[in-house]
C-alpha cells in the first residue's frame, strides 16, 4: 500500500539572501562594558542605562528555562554579537537618505519603504539587525497625534512616555530572555495613540536579521490611551545561515480604559534546512495589559518560521469587563519545534478571554500548545473559552497540549475544548476524486482548519498568511 | 466507455477482487449488487483510484485510456465521478469554495478558463434546484455536521456540478429515507445523458425502482456470479443472495 502522506521535499526559503552592507558592530560577548557601549552609541539618558544594568545583574543570577518541550544545544551567550547596525553617516532626515542597498533589500522582501509605492493604509517601521532604518508615514500619523517611530527615537523625543510604560507589562526581570532583552535591546518600534483616537492606518514593523552571529533583541511598546484603537502588524525574515541565531524580543502592549489593540504577527523566520541545521531561535516575550475597564487586546499570530519558537503572547485582564483574545496558527515542518500558546490572567470583574489555537505538524516537526488560564480571587464572573486543535500531516511529527487552568473564584467559568486530527488519506482522496491535486487538497484542508484564526487577521494579511501556509507545507506530501 | 477485464485487487494483502470483467457502454445504467463483503465498494474505490487498494492484475480501459495508469485526480478530470458511501467532512471549507475548486480543476484540465465566483454562483443556482436545496447550503462547510441524508444529497449536487461521463454511486441509497431517496434518484436520472454512463452499487432493489438499470450484476466473493436485466434485481429481492453465493462457492 502506498500512502500519499509521505516523503518530504523542502521548498526553498525565498527570503534567505544576505545583504552586503557595511555594519557598525560591537565586539562579541556580553558584559557591563558592552551594555554601556550600546547605551552610549544610542546616546541614551541615564535612567535607561541604569535600567539595562539592573536587568543585566538580574539576568546573571537567572537560568535559561528548560521546561519548554524543545531541544537545542546550549547557547553560548558570550559568542553572540549584541549590536550590529548598518553604517550611516548621519541621522536620516527622510527616506531618500536611506542606503539604496537597504531599500533594495526591503523591496526584495516585498516591503516597499517608498511611501508612494506603499499600499495605502499601512505605515511601516523597518528594523534591520539592531536598528530601525526607516519609518514611513510618520508625518501623516502625526496629524492625528499618533506617535509611530523607532524605539531609539522615542527615547530621544518622548522620554517621559518611555519611562512611564517601559517594563510596566514585562518587567526587566520577568524571565531569562526578557531580562537579557532588557539589558541589550537595541531598537524596536514605539507606538502611542492618544485619547479617543482611532489610528487612521494599519501600523506595521518588519524585522530583518541580516548580519551573521548577531542576536536581534528588539523591544516594541504600544500604548493605546483611553478610548484609542490601533491595529498593528509584525512580519519577520532572516537569511539562510547554517548557524542558529537568537531572536529574543519583548513586546509590551498597554490598553487604557476603553482602548483596543489588535496585534497580528506573521512570522516567517528562516526555519533551518530539512535536517534542522541553522534557523532562528525565537525566544520572545509578548504580553499585553488591559489596564483600564472595557479595554481589549487581541493577539493573532501565524507562525511558520524559526527553528525553535518559544512564545506565549499573553493578556493581563486587569480592568473590569476587559477582553483578551488569542488566535494562533503554528506550523512546524521538517525539524522545527514550537512551544507556544498564551496566558490569560483574569484580575478584574467580568473579564472575558478567548483562545483559539491551531497547531499543524508535518515532517518531523514537534508542536506544543502551552496555555494558562488564571482566574484570580477578584475575577467575579470571568469567563474563558479555549479551543485547541492539532492537525498531524504524516507519521513522524508530534502534537502536544499542555493546558494549565487555575480558577480562584467560584463564579468564573472556563471551557476547554481540544482535538487532534490526522489529515486523513480519506480527506485527500476525496478531494482528488473531485479533481484537485494533492497539494491543492492539503492546502484547502489546512486552510479550512485555520479558518477561525485567519478571519481575525487584517484582510491583506490574511491572504499573505494563506499563501505562506501553502509555501510552508509545499512538498510536505508526496 | 468502460471496459474492465479480469480485474484483481487486494487491500492490506487480502485479495478482494478476484477477476472482474464488465463492459459499460455510453447511455447505460449498470447496477452492481451483492451481499456485504462481496467487493462492491472495493470495485468502486479501485475504479476511482483509492490508494488503499492495490491492483494485482487485469485492465481497465476508460474512453480508450488505461484508467489504472491515471492518478485519481486525472480520472476525475476525465469525467469519472464517485459518489462516496461515506462522504468525507472538510471543516472550515465552504461547499461553495470546494465545488468551485473542483469545477475549475476540471475546466483547467480541459484547457478552459476558470469560472469566477460570481459566474459560478449562477451555475450553482440551477444545480441546487435539482437536489431541492436553497443557497444557504453553500456557506456550510463541506459535509461538516451534515446528516447522513444531507451528505448523500451533497454528493449528487457535486455530481450535478461536475457533469461526469461515468458516475459511480456507491451505496448512495443507504441511510436515506424515502423522500431523500427520491430526491437523490430524480437527481441522478436528470443527469443521465446519451454520452454518459452510470454504475449503481447497492444492496437493495428499492433504489432501482427509481433508477432503472439496463443490466444488473451480482458480485460474490470478488467475482460477478450472475448478470441479467432489471428483473434480476426483483428476483434477488425475493430470494436473497444465498442461492447465488452458494453457487459461487461451488465454483471457487
Amino acid at each position: 500500500m502506498t500512502s500519499p502522506v509521505e516523503s518530504f521535499v523542502q521548498q526553498e526559503y525565498k527570503y534567505g539572501f544576505v545583504t552586503d552592507i557595511e555594519a557598525d558592530t560591537v565586539p562579541r560577548g556580553l558584559n557591563e562594558d558592552i551594555i554601556r557601549l550600546i547605551s552610549a552609541k544610542k546616546e541614551e539618558p541615564a535612567f535607561l542605562l541604569e535600567w539595562r544594568l539592573a536587568a543585566y545583574r538580574r539576568w546573571l543570577d537567572m537560568t535559561e528555562p528548560h521546561w519548554p518541550n524543545v531541544q537545542y544545544p546550549p547557547i553560548d551567550y558570550q559568542d553572540i554579537i549584541y549590536y550590529s547596525a548598518p553604517r550611516q553617516a548621519k541621522p536620516l532626515g527622510s527616506l531618500d537618505e536611506v542606503d539604496p542597498e537597504l531599500l533594495a533589500t526591503y523591496e526584495k522582501l516585498g516591503i516597499s519603504l517608498s511611501e508612494q509605492k506603499r499600499l495605502s493604509g499601512v505605515a511601516v517601521d523597518a528594523i534591520f539587525d539592531s536598528v530601525s532604518v526607516a519609518t514611513t508615514f510618520k508625518d501623516k500619523l502625526k496629524e492625528h497625534g499618533v506617535i509611530f517611530c523607532s524605539f531609539s527615537e522615542a527615547v530621544r523625543e518622548h522620554p517621559e512616555l518611555v519611562r512611564k510604560y517601559l517594563g510596566s507589562v514585562v518587567p526587566a526581570g520577568d524571565n531569562f530572555f526578557a531580562a537579557l532583552n532588557a539589558a541589550v535591546f537595541t531598537d524596536g518600534s514605539f507606538v502611542y495613540i492618544p485619547k479617543g483616537v482611532t489610528c487612521p492606518m494599519e501600523l506595521s514593523t518588519y524585522f530583518r536579521i541580516n548580519a551573521a552571529d548577531t542576536g536581534q533583541f528588539e523591544r516594541t511598546l504600544i500604548v493605546a490611551d483611553e478610548g484609542a484603537t490601533v491595529s498593528y502588524l509584525e512580519g519577520c525574515t532572516a537569511p539562510k545561515r547554517d548557524t542558529n541565531q537568537l531572536h529574543a524580543a519583548v513586546v509590551e502592549l498597554v490598553a487604557l480604559e476603553g482602548a483596543t489593540i489588535k496585534y497580528s504577527t506573521v512570522q516567517n523566520w528562516y526555519a533551518g534546512d530539512s535536517e534542522g541545521v541553522g534557523g532562528i531561535y525565537n525566544f520572545v516575550t509578548k504580553r499585553g495589559k488591559c489596564a483600564g475597564a472595557r479595554s481589549r487586546i487581541t493577539w493573532t499570530q501565524v507562525e511558520t518560521g524559526s527553528a525553535i519558537t518559544w512564545k506565549y503572547p499573553s493578556v493581563i485582564l486587569q480592568g473590569d469587563d476587559s477582553i483578551g483574545e488569542f488566535y494562533s496558527v503554528a506550523v512546524v515542518n521538517n525539524r522545527q519545534q514550537a512551544d507556544t500558546g498564551t496566558k490569560m490572567i483574569h484580575v478584574g470583574r467580568n473579564t472575558r478571554s478567548t483562545i483559539i489555537s491551531k497547531g499543524i505538524s508535518a515532517g518531523r516537526g514537534q508542536n506544543s500548545y502551552r496555555g494558562l488560564v488564571k482566574m484570580l480571587p477578584k475575577a467575579v464572573g470571568a469567563r474563558n473559552y479555549t479551543q485547541c486543535d492539532s492537525m498531524l500531516i504524516g507519521n513522524a511529527c508530534g502534537a502536544h497540549t499542555f493546558p494549565y487552568i487555575d480558577v480562584q473564584h467560584p463564579s468564573a467559568s472556563v471551557e476547554h475544548e481540544a482535538s487532534t486530527s490526522k489529515i486523513g488519506e480519506d480527506q485527500i482522496f476525496y478531494c482528488k476524486q473531485r479533481g484537485l491535486d494533492t497539494e491543492d487538497a492539503i492546502s484547502m484542508i489546512v486552510n479550512g482548519f485555520c479558518k477561525d484564526v485567519f478571519q481575525n487577521l487584517p484582510m491583506e494579511f490574511a491572504v499573505e498568511a494563506q499563501k505562506l501556509l501553502g509555501i510552508s507545507l509545499e512538498g510536505s506530501v508526496g | 466507455m468502460l471496459e474492465i477485464k479480469n480485474l484483481t485487487a487486494t487491500a492490506g494483502g487480502v485479495e478482494i477482487l478476484r477477476g472482474i470483467t464488465l463492459t459499460v457502454n455510453a447511455g447505460e445504467v449498470h447496477a452492481i449488487m451483492g451481499p456485504n463483503g462481496s467487493g462492491k465498494s472495493t470495485l468502486a474505490q479501485v475504479l476511482a483510484g483509492h490508494p488503499a487498494y492495490e491492483v494485482t492484475g487485469g485492465s481497465v480501459t476508460y474512453k480508450g485510456q488505461d484508467l489504472l495508469d491515471m492518478e485519481p485526480e486525472e480520472r476525475a478530470q476525465a469525467g469519472v465521478f464517485l459518489a462516496f458511501q461515506y462522504p468525507v467532512e472538510i471543516p472550515g471549507v465552504t461547499n461553495a469554495y470546494f465545488l468551485r475548486a473542483a469545477y475549475n480543476a476540471k475546466r483547467k484540465a480541459q484547457g478552459l478558463e476558470e469560472l469566477d465566483p460570481m459566474d459560478f454562483l449562477d451555475l450553482l443556482e440551477e444545480k441546487l434546484k435539482l437536489v431541492e436545496w436553497g443557497p444557504e447550503i453553500m456557506s456550510r462547510a463541506v459535509n461538516a455536521g451534515f446528516s447522513g441524508g444531507e451528505k448523500k444529497r451533497n454528493e449528487i449536487l457535486q455530481m450535478a456540478v461536475l457533469e461526469p461521463s461515468l458516475a459511480i454511486l456507491d451505496e448512495t441509497d443507504s441511510g436515506l429515507d424515502i423522500d431523500a431517496l427520491k430526491i437523490v434518484a430524480d437527481g441522478v436520472n436528470a443527469l443521465r445523458r446519451p454520452d454518459s454512463a452510470t454504475i449503481v452499487v447497492t444492496h437493495y432493489q428499492r433504489l432501482l425502482n427509481h433508477i432503472v438499470p439496463d443490466q444488473v450484476h451480482v458480485l460474490a466473493g470478488g467475482r460477478i456470479v450472475r448478470s441479467g436485466g432489471k428483473e434480476l434485481a426483483l428476483e434477488l429481492e425475493e430470494r436473497g443472495y444465498e442461492w447465488l453465493t452458494e453457487a459461487a462457492g461451488a465454483v471457487a
